[in-house]
């Protein structure tokens, strides 16, 4: 029992999602997070929260999970200067979300001893001024600011012949903006510096000004590609909070609209990763089967990236045998196809050689840096939702984990291929499911949550483990909302990933990950 | 001494490669949308392309140079002297006592260093890094084309190619095996020098791996519209040379007329199979890592000195 030890008060938040909460202090905030790093729990999330309306000052919130389930700390920062304990030595991606909550809620990370952690801004892009932070109550959403002409210090490489090659954030292509900064000799990166932020909208202050049954839409538009992790994360925390139960038929069309979400995006990046191998044939074939799936979904749930499908309360789409028939031929269809594909992108020498030893992420960096989904499984790390905690319909489910060790661009194309074929399997027992289980109601009337209610939401999405937590306010308000993508934690692993390879090999390192943007930029 | 004939083929010729390389550009694309089961956009694309570039605004960095705007046309006119010296239509054609094979290979070296030193010039990170790059495909790819050149020019002892393409074309049933070996030499060097897939990718919109593209990523306008073109003019030549030394039939002999207007049909012929081939070839491969271009490179210009070998050794 990981959370019991710890010695803590420890309250069992209401909702599906096996999760507990606890308030400590400034020292049992440092010990618990020591404790809970050496018996090998993983930070989730860290964000903050505007107090000063009830006890006055923050409050910060840490999100581990384990085995076990979810453990959230909560800490009060009540007195200026606003400061809490550094966590960024014992969990390395605590750093950028530690900046964010500074940016965005004026609570500093300090350390308590050793280096200084990094102070410098991460989500503000010099769009508001510094004294100022977007999530505290009193701020107007609206307010427009000066530009402050801030620069943003750049870690410096020196030495004989290295220079500085900036990437972005406008790229000769159309992808989401962010700016890379290699420090190169030649070819060879001896370093990547990541500046994301970009696509900064504010959207956990939209979360507060649209209340909690207007918030499930825009949770499903954090990450346009995880419409359905997101979504479904979202009505979980607020399902918990207000004591309902969605229909059991709506947990399986949930999970139906999740694997064909992964399989879609799947499919896209597979196609994106033989491209930019420069394997055009491959793009062509691949998009050519995720627009099947796009337009299927289209015809049988009337979305083609399933927006808004999942609710709170259930789902708002049934399928019917006819539609259950379609999507099984389109299943049986698409695994032939990807087996044929699999065979020709393994067979090729070419591809094979820009694939394999490229963009190699240790199994023990990767587990060092807390790295999750996708590229944590093809770095020998198991962690996947579905099977632990393995929630409804999951658990009647058995996922089998697609896992691999070599942690390089081969191994992240391997688990993409064999987690399609897994999707491709599941959804198959889904709709055997479904023809058993009577039809009828797909949703359930939402009760409003009680203010201070809290909930968390996890779902493991294509890219990885997916959470929001939510905290109601009085008469359906949202206090706080928090949507967490994987991003968070994965994006400083490809700047490890990079290193010792060739400028020209980025490309597609950057797109095995395939994180997102938006997702983490909020 | 030169004739009107001599004149008119030379310029027909000239007039030709500049009208007609777009098309073999566009062809080698519509090919390679079919074989990845696309539609494509047709033939005609590129020429919408330069249409739409001229018409297009100028956008010239602060700190370009004269030499950053002057750079595309003085490349344009390197390819396009090029192609007036490879024969495609008639071997009788004045500007080759003008410049033979080897000079060919210094026009196109000097559109190469003008078009590195425009990557360079407004001092972005992609246009040097582009250049670096080019510069490297390039200095290991010239000795290999040099040397499948060098092996033409022992078969027919001269280094002027309506000389070669005239000796070559006469012996039609002599079989050079130094040949089949100088045409996978200039097979391999002919990929890398026209950015094409397993060196450079001309479709990709990844900064950072691109070669061509990288260099010209500051040009607009008008001035992209004389690059693009020149581009086509460069595979068009490239696939002139392949044509004109190993498979040199159907090219009008000195001052046959008539020979010219049957050369025509025969080299659209040859050409929509050559380009059909690079689509080919394009679509099989992926893109190497670039520090295999050396390697690549490396290959070529072995085979090429095998041919050379095949040929002093014994063929003679």
């Amino acid at each position: 029992m990981t959370f019991a030890s710890l010695g803590l008060q420890i309250e069992r938040l209401e909702g599906v999602a096996p999760a507990w909460r606890a308030r400590v202090g400034a020292a049992a905030w440092r010990e618990c997070a020591e404790q809970l790093a050496a018996k090998g729990a993983r930070l989730a999330a860290l964000w903050a929260c505007d107090e000063r309306d009830r006890a006055g000052g923050a409050r910060v919130l840490a999100l581990y999970a384990s085995a076990e389930g979810l453990l959230c700390l909560d800490l009060a920062v009540s007195d200026p200067p606003w400061v809490f304990p550094d966590l960024s030595d014992l969990f390395p991606c605590a750093g950028r979300m530690q900046r964010a909550a500074h940016d965005l809620n004026g609570v500093r990370a300090v350390a308590h001893s050793g280096a200084a952690p990094d102070a410098r801004p991460w989500l503000r892009h010099a769009g508001w001024p510094a004294n100022r932070h977007p999530l505290a109550r009193d701020f107007d959403a609206g307010a427009q600011f000066a530009p402050t002409g801030e620069r943003y210090a750049f870690v410096p490489v020196e030495g004989e012949g290295v220079h500085e090659i900036p990437v972005g954030p406008v790229h000769a292509g159309i992808i989401e903006p962010g700016h890379f900064r290699f420090s190169v000799v030649g070819e060879h990166v001896l370093r990547l510096e990541e500046r994301l932020g970009y696509t900064h909208k504010g959207i956990e202050k939209r979360f507060e000004a649209l209340g909690l049954l207007g918030g499930a839409k825009l949770a499903g538009r954090v990450s346009g590609d995880s419409t359905v992790a997101y979504a479904w994360a979202y009505a979980m925390a607020l399902e918990g909070m207000a004591g309902i139960a969605p229909p059991p038929r709506a947990a399986w069309l949930r999970a139906l609209l999740l694997e064909r979400e992964r399989i879609a995006n799947h499919l896209g990046d597979l196609g994106y990763l033989g491209n930019d191998g420069g394997l055009a044939f491959g793009l062509a074939q691949f998009s050519r089967l995720k627009e099947d799936v796009l337009r299927l979904n289209e015809r049988l749930f009337g979305s083609r990236y399933l927006m808004d499908r999942v609710i709170p309360g259930g789902v708002a789409c049934d399928v019917d045998a006819a539609g259950a028939d379609l999507l099984h031929a389109q299943g049986t269809v698409l695994a032939e196809e990807l087996r044929t594909m699999r065979r020709i992108y393994e067979d090729h020498s070419g591809l094979q050689d820009r694939f394999i030893a490229c963009g190699r992420l240790a199994p023990e960096l990767a587990a060092r840096l807390g790295v999750v989904g996708l590229p944590a499984r093809a770095s020998g790390i198991a962690i996947d939702a579905r099977i632990e905690p393995g929630l409804a319909p999951y658990d009647r489910l058995e996922p089998r984990i697609a896992m691999l060790k070599n942690g390089d661009v081969a191994a992240r194309v391997d688990v993409r291929f064999e987690e399609a074929f897994e999707s491709l399997r599941l959804v198959g027992h889904i709709l055997a499911a479904l023809r058993e289980e009577p039809a009828g109601g797909t949703a359930v009337e939402l009760r409003l949550p009680p203010a201070g209610a809290f909930g968390l939401g996890w779902v493991e999405g294509w890219r990885g483990e997916v959470f929001v937590a939510l905290e109601a306010g009085p008469d359906g308000s949202v206090r706080r909302c928090h949507p967490h993508d994987p991003s968070w934690q994965n994006w400083p692993a490809i700047e490890h990933a990079i290193i010792g390879n060739i400028v020209p090999d980025f490309p597609l390192i950057n797109k095995s990950f395939n994180l997102s943007y938006s997702g983490q930029d909020l | 001494m030169t004739s009107a004939a001599g004149l008119a083929a030379q310029f027909a010729e000239l007039i030709l490669a500049v009208l007609l390389a777009p098309m073999l550009t566009g062809w080698v694309n519509q090919c390679r949308a079919w074989l990845q089961n696309r539609s494509g956009p047709g033939v005609l694309q590129p020429y919408r392309m330069l249409l739409k570039l001229f018409r297009k605004e100028v956008v010239l960095a602060h700190n370009a140079s004269p030499l950053f705007r002057i750079a595309p046309y003085v490349i344009f006119a390197c390819l396009a002297l090029s192609a007036a010296i490879v024969p495609t239509l008639s071997t009788d054609l004045p500007l080759n006592a003008a410049a033979d094979a080897i000079a060919l290979v210094g026009l196109l070296a000097l559109a190469r260093m003008f078009i590195s030193l425009a990557g360079m010039d407004v001092g972005t990170a992609f246009g040097s890094l582009g250049a670096r790059r080019e510069m490297m495909v390039g200095f290991l790819a010239e000795p290999a084309l040099l040397m499948v050149l060098f092996t033409a020019s022992l078969i027919s002892h001269s280094t002027s190619l309506a000389t070669i393409v005239g000796t070559l074309a006469k012996n039609e049933f002599v079989i050079y095996p130094s040949l089949a070996f100088a045409g996978v030499a200039f097979t391999m060097v002919s990929l890398a020098e026209n950015a094409r897939i397993p060196v450079d990718n001309p479709a990709t919109h990844l900064e950072l791996t691109m070669i061509h593209e990288a260099m010209v990523l500051e040009y607009s306008g008008r001035h992209l519209a004389m690059i693009e073109w020149a581009a086509s003019l460069k595979l068009f030549v490239y696939s002139c040379m392949g044509l004109a030394l190993f498979v040199p039939f159907g090219i009008a002999e000195g001052g046959d007329s008539a020979g010219i207007l049957l050369a025509l049909p025969v080299l659209a012929a040859k050409l929509a199979v050559g380009g059909a081939l690079l689509a080919l070839i394009e679509t099989l491969s992926a893109k190497m890592r670039i520090f295999r271009a050396p390697e690549f490179l490396g290959i070529a210009f072995l085979v090429a000195v095998l041919a050379m070998l095949v040929r002093v050794l014994l063929e003679s």
